[in-house]
């Protein structure tokens, strides 16, 4: 077991991962010598070679597009977008090419390759820096949306990711990349795509998240356990597409309530989707409408106000307690 | 005879004004005293504004930003020769060109600071703010110039990009658009050598970027980005071109960012310092003053006099956006639904109203929102 920051078991994933099969590959911005803008290439270059670290021109929809050619060709790219703000320019060739490839050709041709980029709020960067869109992704049918939580899961996700025969969106909280450390066991371990987990167990009420937004749920559930004696369950979802919500319908139909917390912009979100599933499947076990607690349907305000869009632990706080006393 | 060298116009390269100062003087253009003032206070002021602002970003004043360093002579060469009605639009290290065209300095302390009402352009000049992603603003531009040519007005659109936004396959459509359309649009590329740390030979394989204007059928010219008075001619002639309804030009201005790409960057894991000590040699204002002093322009004295008056104005500045900045106008949270559409959804007001009534609540029980994260 090693400690470590999410930054570094990011790193170490992509290392392992090229060591143990050279078909993988790094590609993007700054990837090289510079080692990432956010160092999660760091000593890959050194190491790998320009051959399987690539620098390349400023363009994300070159970089995602050669992506899919290369991964046609039966190399395994694992991109880095710089910021996930920039991944729109990408994303022409995700939604009509990568997600379709294997349907289109009935199952002929396949493009596994990764796209990695940090997203989300809470480091005061710039403008188009802090968006918290990985609900397009979600709605794009072929692609697979994974977000992890912290060191450990974030190694394990980035190896399934690698692994997986289809295209696969890594986005990484970039607000948490070193915020905490965790122990991360030294042999190399995976995590099935498509599978939440139960991250604290509870009676009570049920709270959905992932990505960044978990620390202010987990926040708000030990809130509501110390002040109110209200045993929270928390799930963290881990992969939002495809989504697997028999962990979500499990637990509702013994608390009976639930909130969700995302930072992405409400309407069409993760969150109105968990209602829908939930409504599909256990709507006459729920005691009360679940809330959601996310970023609003309006732009992330430059850094100055940005925490007044990001969900705290305080509005999650709220949310329980009028779910709870519904 | 099937098989023949197809003929294309040459590139040229323009440099009149060299590293030491010393101008080419059949080259070297008629420009009004006033004008060299003009030129030399706005690239004066947006020097010392961003060295100012780095200053305030290390001492936590100011958020992450680009610096502008290095790159005023392409931006006050070029930004002098439009008309107010004219239109600028700007990447992110055009400074100087947004100062003279009446953007205030507190307006991009402002920006930079993350307060969206540093990105307001001011009244009475047609300007695009800051455009942080790489290269889209130049078919914005394109479309500009095209709704001149729709419209049958006369007018101008300046717009600049770096060597890196020469790789998206924005730049390629905006040029082709300006060049299919004939708009008049001015195409200035800031070439500073480095996309972060990606050099020019990782970037292209084209010897220089003047040079896909020939694949666009628009003139391109390749001037010293250093030296404000090859930019000035360059510019001239292309804004002459629009304005008769010759259609686009592309101007590389070859320069180098002799500071970080923004302030979270790190050259030196890129790049050597021998290398970065001899373009910082050659950066645009000291050439630029000792032509003004030789050509008595400016007497020593009236330059420390400018210096004075520039330091001051900055001074106010800063202490006016820092003052604001904690104002309860710029400062309302709730702004972030007031401008996202002409009318508010009922929905989008509902979330406005959630959002005053939990900040009413916390504000009531002495917590200000915090995230896990930002602390």
């Amino acid at each position: 077991m090693a400690l470590m920051n999410m930054a570094k078991s990011i790193n170490l994933a992509l290392f392992e991962a090229m060591e143990r099969d050279e078909k993988v590959i790094v590609m993007g911005e700054d990837v090289g010598p510079d080692e990432g803008v956010f160092r999660i290439t760091e000593g890959l270059h050194a190491k790998f070679g320009d051959k399987r670290v690539l620098d390349t021109p400023l363009a994300e929809s070159g970089i995602v597009g050669t992506a899919i050619g290369l991964a046609i060709y039966g190399i395994k790219p694992v991109c880095e977008i710089q910021f996930s703000g920039f991944d729109y320019y990408s994303f022409h060739q995700l939604e009509c090419h990568a997600s379709r490839f294997r349907n289109r050709t009935r199952g002929r041709l396949s493009v596994p390759l990764v796209m990695r980029a940090p997203y989300g709020g809470g480091i005061r960067a710039l403008e188009h820096h802090s968006e918290s869109r990985e609900a397009i992704y979600a709605h794009t049918p072929g692609l697979k949306v994974v977000i992890p939580s912290g060191p450990r899961n974030a190694r394990a996700l980035l190896h399934s990711a690698i692994q997986d025969p289809d295209p696969v969106i890594y986005y990484e909280p970039k607000a948490i990349y070193r915020l905490f450390k965790e122990e991360v066991p030294d042999k190399m371990e995976t995590l099935p795509i498509g599978q939440s987990q139960i991250v604290k167990e509870g009676k009570d009420i049920t709270l959905i998240s992932y990505g960044a937004s978990l620390r202010a749920t987990m926040e708000a559930a030990e809130m509501l356990e110390d002040e109110d004696g209200v045993k929270a369950e928390v799930i963290d979802l881990l992969t939002i597409a495809p989504l697997d919500a028999t962990l979500i319908i499990e637990s509702i139909k013994k608390t009976g309530r639930a909130v969700i917390v995302h930072e992405g912009p409400r309407t069409c979100g993760l969150g109105a989707e968990v209602v829908a599933r939930v409504n599909e499947a256990a709507l006459l076990y729920l005691e009360a409408p679940i809330k959601r607690v996310t970023g609003f349907d309006t732009p992330i305000p430059y850094f100055s106000k940005e925490r007044f869009y990001l969900p705290d632990p305080e509005r999650v706080l709220s949310a329980c307690r009028e779910t709870l006393s519904f | 005879m099937p098989r023949k060298p197809i003929e294309l116009p040459q590139i040229e390269y323009l440099s009149i004004l060299d590293e030491d100062g010393v101008v080419d003087k059949e080259l070297e253009p008629k420009i009004s005293n006033d004008d060299l003032k003009c030129l030399y206070r706005y690239m004066l002021l947006a020097r010392r504004t961003d060295e100012r602002m780095l200053m305030m970003q290390r001492q936590g004043r100011l958020g992450t930003f680009p610096q502008s360093s290095g790159h005023e002579a392409i931006s006050m060469g070029s930004v002098i020769h439009l008309k107010k009605s004219d239109w600028h639009v700007p990447a992110y290290r055009e400074l100087a060109g947004l100062l003279y065209r009446g953007w205030s300095i507190d307006s991009t302390l402002l920006y930079w600071n993350g307060y969206e009402e540093g990105a307001r352009p001011p009244e009475g000049v047609n300007d695009l703010p800051v455009c942080v992603p790489i290269a889209s603003q130049l078919l914005h531009a394109a479309g500009i110039g095209m709704g001149m040519n729709i419209r049958d007005e006369k007018g101008v659109v300046m717009t600049y990009f770096g060597d890196g936004a020469s790789s998206e396959g924005d730049t390629h459509e905006a040029m082709n658009f300006a060049a299919v359309y004939q708009a008049p649009v001015v195409f200035m590329c800031l070439n500073n050598q480095y996309a972060i740390s990606v050099p020019l030979s990782k970037q292209m394989r084209n010897e220089t970027i003047a040079q896909r204007a020939i694949a666009y059928g628009m003139p391109g010219i390749r001037v010293d980005g250093n030296d404000v008075l090859a930019v000035y001619v360059a510019t001239k002639e292309a804004v002459e071109r629009a304005r008769k309804g010759e259609g686009p030009t592309l101007i590389e201005g070859l320069t180098y960012r002799f500071t970080p790409h923004t302030t979270a960057d790190d050259p030196k894991r890129y790049r050597s310092e021998e290398e970065c000590k001899l373009w910082t040699k050659r950066e645009p204002l000291h050439r630029f003053k000792k032509y003004l002093l030789d050509k008595g322009v400016y007497k020593e004295a009236e330059l420390t006099a400018l210096e004075e008056e520039l330091d001051a104005l900055i001074k106010a500045a800063i202490a006016r956006m820092e003052q604001a900045s904690t104002s309860e106008e710029l400062m309302n949270p709730l702004a972030m639904f007031d401008y996202l559409y002409a009318d508010m959804p009922p929905y989008l007001n509902e979330q406005r109203e959630e959002l005053r009534a939990h900040l009413e609540k916390t504000k009531n029980a002495g917590k200000s929102p915090q995230h896990a994260s930002a602390k």
